[in-house]
């Protein structure tokens, strides 16, 4: 069943057409991997998705179309980790993941026991519990980038918007943060759409990718059927040889010239 | 382990000093009365309570009558600028933002040179024109800060500096106009407290509603704090709450100059005090920022009134003199212990 949809985005940031006319959607439990080349409009359809852009076209959750819902009924069904987070650096961890309880509180309401409960609970699932007191300036990107979708996880909204999650992260850090969102997704039912630039991460974790070019959609579908060398040649402009796994997923390597 | 919730050792504290420096005001003074004294004087007033003071009828009323509206002047000023200035920095996310940033000060700097210069008679006009004038330059620098239709709040501290620079330079054009006001037109721009009933029941009705509002915006602000697209995510309309913030913080300011003309230094270092003893969420530096600003100015004010005795220092003046030596302290002692 689908959750999250997206038909017809169009979207303009300072006179410039950034979205031409997107689909994209995604069911319970599912993951949808947007890729493309730098500039695409990634990260501009993830915003468009959490609903903080104007956009025309229809967003809708669980049928019912963003537009017309306020900003914290729609946080209460999408939380949003975005790409660059501004992490305030003197508030500790466990207030910075508090502030995702904020969709589920009235305007001038406080937090309850309930809200620090969910809060404690989503720290200890993400193994943050012992950094709960820690500042977050003194964080570890590695840390940082836990404690972000710990805070969107305390949305507990059923949708999840990832914005580049493994960026900044080394291998090790990597693989433990996607298998914490693939954890997630399968445990919860939780929808996930991630950008993810490293193709090869992409096809092994997601169970579709949408390739983004120039604001429009190339191609949508399994990994296998996206992740062709040629499709890739063509809108990378990259040399690359596909491989597929035991399990069938297809593993994406660069060719050098002349080799 | 830092929180972003007010504890409440440093909320009893900081009444405690609130409560030491009421008493300092009142206590000083030409007049010998002890802080029992003052005591009973008040409590006498309460219905059904009658004491016996000891004091003269003459010294009673000076205690009612100029003290103590010159003490809670200095608390309520205090108060209004320290949270007004904790709301701005809460808005730009810059603990340099002054509650005269928007263009409040050069507009109330306007409104009351305007009525000194043209109106001089009438005494009662030049705090309603401070009032008002701050106010205009508030909402003068936040329509032209607006008007591109950005969200973000750097067009907001650039329209601040235009319409500062705009209304400063009509204020001078008039003192130029109005040369034989000068003298009245400087001391009001200096700051003073007055002791007066009828201007503090004026502002109190705003002083009061602007720093309710922050107070009940400050969580809001800490949200804020990740940001206008993570805010709006977490199901928040940050441009509302920064505008609610902004008005309230400009009503509080607002209030605090048309009584007592421009007072620096409270605004910016009351709550980095705050901030670097207590923590740095709003909802700690907000409160504590309200009473540390009403202690900090009683404070100041008894300096400005004994040092020179029996001539009066304009607070203005001293707020920078006892204020800047105070922050270097709390800046010194903090050091070590902020990484």
């Amino acid at each position: 069943m689908t959750v999250i949809s997206a038909r017809g985005v169009v979207v303009t940031l300072d006179g410039n057409r950034i979205l031409t006319g997107v689909d994209a959607s995604a069911g319970a439990g599912e993951w949808l991997a947007v890729i493309g080349p730098n500039g695409a409009g990634k990260s501009t359809l993830l915003r468009t998705l959490a609903g903080v852009l104007r956009h025309e076209g229809e967003v809708t959750v669980d049928g019912a179309p963003l537009g017309g819902m306020s900003p914290r009924e729609r946080a209460r069904r999408i939380a949003y980790a975005p790409q660059q987070p501004v992490l305030p650096s003197e508030v500790a961890v466990f207030d910075y993941v508090l502030l995702g309880r904020t969709p589920h509180l009235g305007y001038l309401a406080r937090e309850g026991r309930h809200d620090r409960d969910v809060t404690r609970d989503v720290l200890r699932r993400l193994d943050l519990t012992g950094l709960a007191g820690r500042r977050m300036g003194a964080l570890s990107g590695g840390e940082a980038q836990r404690v972000l979708i710990a805070r969107a996880l305390a949305q507990e909204a059923a949708v999840l918007l990832l914005d580049e999650p493994t960026t900044a992260l080394d291998l090790g850090h990597q693989q433990q943060v996607l298998e914490l969102i693939d954890g997630l997704r399968r445990d919860d039912g939780l929808t996930v759409i991630s950008t993810l630039h490293d193709l090869t991460l992409a096809g092994q974790y997601a169970d579709r990718l949408l390739l983004l070019v120039d604001g429009r959609t190339v191609a949508e579908g399994p990994p296998a059927r996206v992740l062709e060398a040629a499709t890739i040649a063509r809108h990378y402009g990259a040399r690359v040889r596909v491989e597929t796994d035991p399990d069938g997923r297809p593993q994406v390597r660069l060719v050098r010239p002349g080799g | 382990m830092t929180s972003a919730r007010l504890r409440p050792v440093h909320l009893v504290v900081v009444l405690a000093l609130v409560a030491v420096s009421f008493v300092v005001g009142m206590v000083t003074g030409a007049a010998r009365i002890s802080p029992g004294q003052v005591a009973a004087v008040l409590l006498d007033r309460l219905p059904l309570v009658s004491l016996d003071t000891g004091l003269l009828p003459v010294q009673e009323s000076l205690l009612i009558e100029l003290r103590l509206p010159r003490v809670l002047c200095g608390a309520l000023v205090g108060g209004l600028l320290a949270v007004a200035g904790a709301g701005y920095q809460g808005v730009f996310r810059n603990p340099l933002a002054d509650p005269y940033l928007l263009g409040a000060a050069a507009g109330a700097g306007l409104g009351a040179t305007v009525v000194i210069g043209y109106f001089g008679g009438t005494e009662a006009l030049v705090p309603v024109a401070a009032f008002v004038g701050a106010l205009a330059g508030v909402a003068l620098a936040y329509l032209l800060g607006t008007a591109a239709g950005r969200r973000g709040t750097a067009n907001l501290v650039l329209a601040g500096v235009a319409v500062s620079s705009f209304l400063a330079a009509a204020q001078t054009f008039v003192q130029q106009a109005r040369v034989d006001e000068l003298r009245r037109i400087y001391s009001w721009i200096m700051g003073q407290l007055i002791a007066d009933w009828g201007q503090l029941a004026m502002v109190a009705p705003y002083a009061l509603v602007g720093i309710v509002v922050l107070l009940m915006h400050a969580r809001l602000l800490d949200v804020l704090s990740v940001g206008d697209d993570e805010a709006a995510a977490l199901g928040l309309h940050p441009v509302r709450v920064r505008l609610a913030v902004l008005v309230a913080a400009s009503l509080a300011t607002a209030s605090a100059v048309a009584v007592s003309g421009l007072i620096g230094f409270v605004g910016i270092v009351v709550p980095h005090i705050v901030r670097r003893l207590a923590g740095g969420g709003n909802r700690i530096v907000i409160p504590l920022s309200t009473l540390g600003g009403a202690a900090f100015m009683m404070l100041t004010d008894v300096a400005a009134r004994t040092l020179v005795s029996p001539a009066e220092l304009p607070i203005g003046v001293v707020t920078a003199f006892v204020g800047a030596p105070i922050f270097v302290l709390v800046l010194r002692a903090t050091r070590v212990v902020t990484p």
